[in-house]
């Protein structure tokens, strides 16, 4: 039987389109509405990445940084964040769900108990942005024994040699950082470049499912439309930030952009 | 977990970058492997390049002017009636503090590389005002990250990077301090690294950075072995040395040479933050026995919540304003071959106003730390007792602070 995420990659090709992956910080703006976008947004996107909040992201630009401040100020906790996904996952149209997020947060929990509340909860894959390979050797193969997806990264810097190695050590899909950035840079690099280079991961490891996040908006999105899958992050934070300064409902403006984002790759 | 004899600390760490198989490590986004394993290959090649060292000594020498002085405090001795109470004037390097022996070191290796841009963080603005004087002598662009709480209580160097050209960005994100500057550097890298060379200030951040900074602060403590041997003939038999701990970059230096030694005979002594006495909060993690946990791309005791987020520290000290510690540290501390205690906010000035009463010497907030724990140990100490302060930086950059708490008639002699 194929896992949820695999499962979401399949049903998407058969539309012929890319995986549409959103990004969104557990506890944006509290714990209650960031559940409600996730449940708006489930009815476009087909993966969810939740944000696990961190302070001293070293990886993350203004937006999410910005997410993430105001979740933690709030009073979000570990804790909060599983029952976030549990009751995200008890919802009719619920979609599968990947962990983003630091690494200390995992460890601070112990690995084998975090995985454990992963299962109970539902998260199907995670992300951990400061546990590159092969430092996360252990760690993805005990992800593996729980059958939960851990995802390897791949940046513009990556060696090929590395990248032979990383992407025989990963599972089914494998994250491809556009660009030399923190999240929410500016698409830099011409969406020519990207493919090119995403062509190459695909050709050494044509099984996996590989999706492409920096960078990607409404504005860029449509480049890259013969793709597994594409991660849209700091745009929709920053739609929070800006409904909230605006006094709009964020899970209302979230979710008509996350419908117009599907709209731009169907 | 064990010291090795005969093979420098820095290069005790394991494949993957642990110091005793757990502090340290690299904990960075996958863009950052690739400059970092550049660098390391290039580091590893070049601290065993007679020509490079060459070059080193020539900069140290004849730039930075070393060696510093290593003084007796005769009056301090005197007034406390117990051990000989002797510093080491690491402030009399180029600059005033020992954050330019880092720095030199950085930009050598950037030159080498080809980079044209390096950036740097800060937290008393000592690394920063020292990387721009390095930048600008070997001729790279600069960008200096700085907490903007720091900014505006350090501003002697702010106004020195300034002048040195580089470009100092204030971070405005969390405590607005040292953490987050250097969270912002280690962001701007990952957006730059093809073009930029990243120096971090202290002995913290992914391994090979903490080995970098451990190399090039040894400086210290090898001119001080000489300078120990010139005046009693050989190493004291009773030696004790005293150093304040932020990131841990002065404290390595000033103990490298001596790792070997029996504590006994040689002792090393760390001191930390303890932020203002009525304050929970303090940057004291091996003090007051923090958690293991990751920050800036090791592993270190670091002050968090349960759930690992970074905690907030105060310090009257911007330098020591921290709430890690560097891999090196937790390794000495956990073998034991180092003693760790804190200081206060009222103890460190309340230091300094002794050490400038009775010396002809002004040390900056953060040794004062140091100089509280010494000259309060120093009183059970034997006559035969050496004791050393490393007086790591000048108090011409703490000015303000210093007026604000004590007057004016402390800053007047500036
Ligand atoms: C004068 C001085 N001493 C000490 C420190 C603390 O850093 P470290 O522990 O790396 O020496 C600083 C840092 O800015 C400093 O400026």
């Amino acid at each position: 039987m194929l896992n949820p995420i695999s499962l979401a990659f399949k049903e998407a090709k058969k539309e012929k389109r890319p995986a549409l992956l959103t990004y969104t910080v557990a506890g944006d703006s509290s714990k209650k509405q960031s559940l409600e976008i996730l449940k708006e947004i489930s009815n476009y996107a087909d993966i969810l990445e939740v944000g696990v909040p961190h302070n001293t992201p070293v990886a993350d630009g203004g937006q999410i940084q910005t997410s993430a401040y105001r979740a933690i100020k709030n009073g979000i906790k570990m804790n909060d964040i599983f029952k976030i996904v549990r009751d995200f996952k008890k919802s009719k149209n619920s979609k599968p769900v990947i962990f983003m997020g630091y690494y200390n947060m995992i460890f601070q929990y112990g690995e084998n108990n975090f995985l454990k509340k992963c299962k109970k909860s539902g998260v199907n894959g995670l992300i951990v942005v400061d546990l590159p390979w092969p430092e996360n050797k252990i760690f993805s193969k005990k992800c593996k024994k729980n059958s939960i997806n851990f995802i390897q990264l791949l940046s513009p810097t990556t060696s090929n040699k590395r990248l032979k190695s990383i992407t025989k050590d990963s599972h089914d899909m494998i994250y491809y950082i556009s660009m030399l950035s923190t999240t929410g840079g500016k698409l830099k690099v011409s969406p020519k470049k990207i493919l090119a280079n995403y062509n190459k991961i695909k050709k050494i490891s044509p099984k996996k499912n590989c999706v492409i996040g920096f960078g990607i908006t409404e504005k860029t999105i449509s480049n890259f439309k013969n793709t597994d899958g594409l991660v849209v992050g700091s745009q929709i934070c920053k739609e929070i930030t800006r409904s909230l300064s605006n006094r709009q409902n964020p899970v209302i403006n979230v979710s008509k952009m996350v419908n117009k984002l599907r709209k731009k790759i169907s | 977990m064990k010291l090795k004899k005969g093979i420098p600390v820095i290069d005790q760490g394991d494949r993957l970058g642990f110091w005793g198989g757990k502090f340290g490590g690299n904990f960075v986004p996958e863009t950052l492997k690739k400059p970092i394993e550049d660098l390391e290959i290039q580091f590893n090649k070049l601290k065993n390049d007679k020509n490079f060292i060459k070059e080193r000594d020539k900069y140290f020498k004849n730039w930075i002017g070393t060696p510093t002085r290593f003084i007796k405090l005769d009056n301090l001795t005197k007034h406390v009636g117990g051990a000989q109470i002797w510093s080491k004037v690491v402030s009399d390097a180029n600059g005033g503090a020992h954050k330019i022996y880092n720095a030199t070191v950085h930009c050598l290796l950037a030159k080498r590389s080809g980079k044209k841009v390096i950036i740097g963080d800060t937290g008393a603005g000592y690394a920063g005002k020292m990387l721009s004087m390095a930048a600008k002598k070997f001729g790279l662009k600069c960008k200096i990250f700085m907490g903007a709480k720091d900014i505006k209580r350090q501003q002697p160097n702010v106004k020195a990077m300034k002048k040195n050209g580089a470009d100092v960005v204030p971070v405005y994100s969390g405590s607005q301090t040292l953490v987050d500057a250097v969270s912002e550097c280690m962001r701007y890298w990952v957006a730059n690294c093809d073009t930029t060379a990243m120096c971090v200030g202290s002995t913290v951040g992914p391994a090979i950075f903490v080995r970098i900074c451990g190399w090039s602060t040894s400086q210290i403590s090898r001119e001080l072995k000489v300078q120990l041997i010139n005046e009693f003939g050989e190493v004291p038999k009773k030696l004790k040395l005293y150093n304040c701990v932020g990131g841990g970059s002065s404290s390595f230096g000033f103990w490298n040479e001596f790792m070997d030694y029996d504590k006994k005979q040689v002792e090393f002594i760390g001191v930390e933050a303890g932020g203002p006495t009525k304050s929970k909060r303090h940057a004291a993690p091996l003090t007051y026995g923090s958690k293991i946990g990751i920050l800036h791309g090791a592993a270190q005791y670091v002050n968090q919540n349960g759930d690992g987020q970074i905690e907030e520290t105060e310090s009257i000290s911007a330098g020591l304003d921290y709430p890690g510690i560097s891999p090196l540290h937790c390794f000495l501390k956990d073998t034991k071959r180092a003693r760790y205690t804190a200081a206060s906010d009222e103890e460190a000035l309340k230091a300094y106003q002794i050490v400038t009463k009775y010396e002809n010497l002004r040390p900056s907030l953060e040794p004062s730390h140091a100089f509280f724990v010494a000259l309060k140990e120093s009183k059970r100490f034997s006559k035969d007792t050496i004791v050393i302060i490393n007086s790591c930086g000048d108090a011409y950059k703490d000015r303000g602070i210093l007026e604000q708490k004590l007057g004016k008639k402390y800053v007047k002699s500036n």
